[in-house]
């Protein structure tokens, strides 16, 4: 995977996605480059989630083509678990398993899919948990752990694996306002160390300060994407003043 | 008036009579329960497992065989078994009978209350396993299973239980297990003590398992 430094390490073209009669991703094109963190916002409901699960085929697109280093997900005899190890995924509702602790949450995959043995995978697990600031709480279980506590083994899980790229789908939805802090904390780190990230989020102030584009989305399109300084303060299309002024309103 | 009522049920005479006959039937209702528990729980976890791959055929096999395991009463299936396959030349003793019928019975019942369990884990748990990059079996068996199977265990526990009391029905084909011994005992002693001893017998053999499915309960109560 010997990828260009400027060739996107995801690529999508022409996605559609319907559940049913339901059709919620109409034709998205678009592309994120290495070190890049593009964030996704627009109203419920407007395939933002629905985009982010299709990029590692949680969901299964219904058209179109998603390239991950080049590598066309799509494509028949794909090993998608060998892709999946290159796409990290962050959850609105953490999904830690609650039968394992911290460590064993982190470590899981690290000995199933990467083969690793448990001294090994416990010692990069530590690490990523270390990382996320959460070392001492190595041996406790998730029903222990706070919601942002809780948010950033989520991401130790995902970093352990060394992805390409990491989709965050609202990682401080659920939380207390109190907590959402230290999960963006830790996002602003992984940004300063050059990780891709793309984010579907609220947290408009975050955006502003960290995304190096933002992108719009409404009714399964883009209708418009940019600098944060371009969307946030100078958007050309009517529903996006719409969605931001409704978003100052409370 | 005192005094009958000691020399019907709790005479000792006969008690001591019939105590190594009751002793026997005891350790095989002991081993015939345990080959239950074994096989019927061991089946219907592999039933379950298979019918979490949705493969449409079979699970419709899995629910038509489990449907109708769980509609017949034991003691019909153990009949049938011992009286009616001879017909066709398939032979089995009593306890085989029993211990088959019973089995197939727990199996039907651990199937159904597995796969609720396996229904029950939500499916963020298998979304974010497989975004790591976990197959369908390793999520399976180390995510999912684990959750299931401690939902599991106090319906299970119950369940087991009932079924496992249903070694008794063993005696109309003959098996020499508790209430076998204590009917024959009763049969040539003229007195009911035997079954007293029976009734005992099945105490000390389930009082115990009762307690421990109480204790499993609040062990295993889920905090999320």
């Amino acid at each position: 995977m010997s990828t260009n430094a400027n060739e996107p390490i995801l690529k999508v073209t022409g996605l559609h996605k319907s559940f049913g009669h339901l059709h919620v991703l109409r034709g998205i094109d678009f592309q994120v480059r290495p070190g890049e963190l593009v964030f996704v916002i627009g109203p419920s409901g407007s395939g933002k989630s629905t985009l982010l699960r299709c990029c590692n085929r949680l969901e299964e697109p219904s058209a179109g083509s998603i390239q991950v280093e080049g590598v066309d997900i799509m494509a028949r005899g794909v090993d998608i678990n060998l892709v999946r190890r290159r796409i990290g995924m962050v959850f609105q509702s953490f999904n830690l398993y609650p039968h394992l602790n911290a460590l064993g949450n982190v470590s899981l995959a690290l000995r199933k899919v990467e083969k690793k043995v448990r001294a090994e995978a416990e010692e990069a697990a530590l690490k990523a948990l270390t990382r996320v600031g959460l070392a001492d709480k190595a041996r406790a279980y998730p029903a222990e752990l706070s919601g942002g506590q809780q948010q950033r083994v989520a991401i130790a899980r995902a970093l352990a694996l060394e992805p390409a790229i990491m989709l965050f789908d609202e990682p401080t939805s659920a939380l207390d306002p109190e907590l959402v802090g230290s999960v963006l904390n830790v996002m602003r780190e992984m940004r300063k160390s050059g990780m891709t990230m793309v984010v579907v989020s609220h947290e408009m102030r975050f955006a502003r300060g960290a995304a190096d584009r933002v992108i719009f989305m409404d009714e399964g399109l883009i209708l418009e994407e940019g600098s944060p300084e371009k969307i946030f303060n100078d958007p050309q299309h009517p529903r996006i003043k719409e969605f931001l002024s409704s978003l100052e309103a409370h | 008036m005192w005094n009958k009522f000691v020399f019907t049920y709790f005479n000792w005479e006969v008690m001591a009579q019939y105590l190594p006959k009751m002793v026997e039937g005891f350790f095989l209702t002991v081993q015939l329960a345990l080959a239950v528990v074994l096989a019927g729980i061991l089946t219907g976890l592999i039933l379950a497992l298979i019918r979490s791959f949705r493969i449409r055929l079979l699970n419709y096999g899995i629910v038509v065989f489990v449907d109708v395991l769980r509609a017949l009463p034991p003691l019909v299936i153990i009949i049938m078994f011992y009286f009616a396959l001879p017909s066709i030349g398939i032979r089995m003793s009593g306890f085989t009978a029993t211990w088959l019928s019973l089995s197939l019975v727990l199996t039907a019942f651990a199937e159904e209350i597995f796969w609720a369990g396996i229904l029950a884990v939500p499916k963020g748990q298998w979304e974010a396993s497989r975004s790591t990059g976990m197959t369908f079996v390793q999520t399976l068996v180390n995510v999912v299973l684990p959750q299931a199977v401690r939902l599991t265990i106090p319906p299970l526990t119950n369940r087991t239980i009932a079924i496992t009391k249903g070694t008794a029905l063993g005696a109309v084909v003959a098996v020499g297990e508790i209430l076998n011994q204590a009917q024959t005992g009763l049969a040539f002693s003229y007195n009911p003590s035997p079954l007293t001893m029976g009734a005992i017998a099945y105490l000390i053999l389930f009082f115990p398992v009762v307690t421990f499915g109480r204790w499993v309960e609040t062990r295993f109560a889920w905090k999320r």
